[in-house]
């Protein structure tokens, strides 16, 4: 028989994205969630629930984000050199959406979950 | 009479100072059958009446007079089985009342109470003056002058005497409303109170001051003033004691009618068994709505269909076994499948419908009526073509248009037996005078109200009877239950303790008051 469980570990990309002109907005295409001035608990993608950082709940299909490699659930860590991880919800926001910028520089962390497969030996 | 009836006492409606309750117990209950229901086709039923307990001079000739006449009644009555044996007409409790009213013996007991209270009272009265008086009569030559003392103690006693006076009249010169069956207890109480009480004073004044006539006149005017002091404070006992101690609530009192289930919750405090009866009393001609036996009749004749199919035979031979063919009906009746509940249904909601059409009838005949008459204004005589009638004229003449209505609408609710022509036109000149609505003048008939919205001679049950296996002078305590009868029906009064509540505090900080926001918001970017 064999026997199968999961690692998982924290890894650290950097994406870069570059903003989509959309009429009279430069979008992203993804959501934020989190902040020091939210509720941590009610967050889904953070392992420690008392994580105040800001996460990514959702990218859309086909946006600029998902193109650049931004995943569902990944931290942003920094934006362009900013720090993220002490900010409230409307600074993430503000930093993201600055009118006068078209690439953005994110840091971010993602959980993976890696298969170690081991093999036991039988006889 | 039940076993469980031991104590049962009678009272009418006439005031009865309750000095000689053992004379009234000592009498028992005459029975004895209405001679009248011959005349009249309305009895048809089996009557039995109590009286109240009358004179022994009076009780031989009327049953000598009962022996004659029962003979023929039994013939020429026809009674109803299955229904009560105290069923008696309308016509027969009016008549029997009457009968009630002309019985004497009653008035003596009354009178001699109360000449006996007086005269107690007024020689409690005097006693303090004549304390004060007899010495300056008897020897004033050797009695000490008294000065300024003596005069200020005269103000005092004649102004506590006339507060005394005062109190005694707010307090017992009231109009006894009932005549209860034993004695008041805390009253006979007070009375023997007082009379020892001063009877003791007088034996003291006696010995000491008349015998070795004392000459310090202040001494004894001071004896008269302790002697006042003392009788306010016995005023201020009876207050506490009569009217006082009853009006914190301790027992909740719940009161059905036996008739037809109607029932009602009422507030009473420490009181003895009588004076509860008195109370619930007082309240049931207010409170309940008035009895009406012809809404009875239709439960009653379902009952009798339902035993009334079976009969029983005993094939086993010649043994008599009431209570085994008793259980074999019953068995057998419910056993049997018969559609009476489908029956009262249909016909409930039949009744339902007749009397929502009738009484739409009648509103709309009734607003008519009154559409025609109009208030006349003071400054609009000259210019009102109309005839000027008083409120009596007015509804005589808008009455005709509306009577069928009311009329038909009365016989669907069975009350037309409330409710006389003369007794609508007077509420309608009544209701015209005080400028009311059609809704106004009908709220009358539509609901049926508490016994005291009618005629009161004729719907005023003089007689109760008090039923209960405790002493009726015993206080209320939690778990009696007491009946009170009257010829058509029965109250039965249930006594229940207001719990012991324990009432304890929680002090909330009003800084406790504050929240915080726990938001999770999502921002598109």
């Amino acid at each position: 028989p064999r026997l199968s469980s999961f690692v998982s570990f924290s890894s650290q990309q950097r994406i870069e994205i570059h903003k989509l002109r959309q009429g009279d907005n430069l979008i992203l295409g993804f959501s934020i969630g989190g902040g020091i001035d939210q509720d941590p608990a009610q967050n889904p993608f953070s392992e420690d629930k008392t994580d105040k950082g800001i996460y990514v709940t959702r990218v859309t299909e086909g946006g600029p984000a998902e193109v650049a490699g931004l995943q569902i659930g990944d931290k942003i860590m920094q934006v362009n050199g900013w720090d993220m991880t002490m900010v409230t919800h409307d600074q993430a926001r503000k930093r993201l959406t600055k009118r006068n910028e078209e690439v953005v520089r994110l840091l971010v962390t993602r959980q993976s979950l890696q298969k170690a497969v081991q093999q036991t030996m039988m006889s | 009479m039940s076993a469980t009836m031991d104590t049962e006492s009678t009272y009418s409606g006439y005031s009865h100072y309750s000095g000689h309750s053992k004379k009234a117990h000592r009498q028992g209950r005459d029975r004895h059958k209405s001679p009248r229901s011959k005349d009249g086709s309305r009895s048809e039923k089996s009557v039995t009446i109590q009286t109240p307990p009358a004179e022994p001079l009076l009780g031989n000739d009327a049953s000598r007079a009962e022996e004659g006449q029962d003979d023929n009644w039994g013939e020429t009555t026809t009674a109803i089985t299955g229904t009560s044996e105290h069923s008696i007409s309308q016509e027969d409790i009016a008549r029997i009342s009457k009968d009630l009213e002309d019985s004497v013996g009653l008035d003596c007991k009354r009178y001699l109470g109360l000449t006996v209270a007086a005269v107690l009272g007024l020689l409690v009265f005097l006693t303090p003056i004549a304390f004060i008086l007899l010495p300056q009569i008897l020897w004033r030559d050797d009695l000490e002058p008294c000065g300024t003392v003596c005069e200020g103690l005269f103000i005092s006693v004649a102004f506590k005497l006339l507060i005394l006076l005062i109190g005694t009249w707010a307090l017992f010169f009231r109009q006894p409303k009932a005549d209860i069956p034993r004695v008041f207890v805390f009253r006979a109480l007070l009375l023997v109170l007082i009379f020892l009480f001063v009877f003791s004073y007088w034996l003291f004044y006696g010995v000491r001051i008349l015998d070795s006539k004392d000459t310090n006149y202040q001494g004894i005017v001071q004896y008269a003033v302790s002697l006042v002091d003392a009788l306010l404070f016995i005023h201020y006992l009876a207050i506490v004691l009569l009217e006082l101690r009853q009006l914190q609530p301790m027992f909740t009192v719940k009161v059905v009618r036996s008739t037809d289930g109607e029932s009602r919750y009422y507030s009473l405090g420490h009181l003895s068994i009588q004076r509860a009866a008195l109370v619930v009393l007082e309240n049931y001609y207010r409170d309940f709505t008035v009895y009406n036996p012809a809404l009875l009749t239709a439960s009653k004749s379902r009952a009798a269909k339902h035993m009334a199919g079976l009969k029983v035979y005993n094939v086993d031979g010649p043994g008599n076994n009431a209570s085994g063919q008793s259980r074999a009906m019953i068995a057998a009746a419910a056993r049997r499948r018969d559609s009476s509940h489908n029956e009262l249904y249909y016909e409930e909601a039949d009744h339902e419908r007749r009397v929502k059409k009738r009484r739409a009838r009648l509103v709309v005949a009734v607003e008519e009526a009154f559409t025609h008459i109009k208030r006349l204004q003071a400054e609009e005589q000259q210019k009102a073509p109309g005839e000027m009638m008083d409120p009596r004229e007015a509804a005589q003449a808008i009455f005709p248009s509306m009577a069928r209505a009311l009329q038909k609408y009365l016989r669907t609710t069975r009350q037309q037996q409330y409710h006389s022509m003369e007794s609508i036109l007077q509420h309608l000149s009544f209701c015209i005078t005080n400028n009311m609505t059609p809704k106004a003048f009908l709220e009358r008939y539509l609901n049926p109200g508490p016994t005291l919205q009618y005629d009161r001679d004729r719907w005023f049950s003089k007689q109760w009877t008090l039923v209960s296996e405790e002493a009726v002078t015993s206080g209320l305590q939690d778990g009696i239950v007491f009946v009170l009868k009257c010829l058509d029906f029965s109250l039965v009064v249930n006594v229940k303790k207001i719990p012991f509540i324990k009432l304890s505090e929680e002090f909330i900080d009003p800084k406790s008051h504050k929240f915080v926001l726990r938001l999770q918001s999502e921002t598109s970017v």
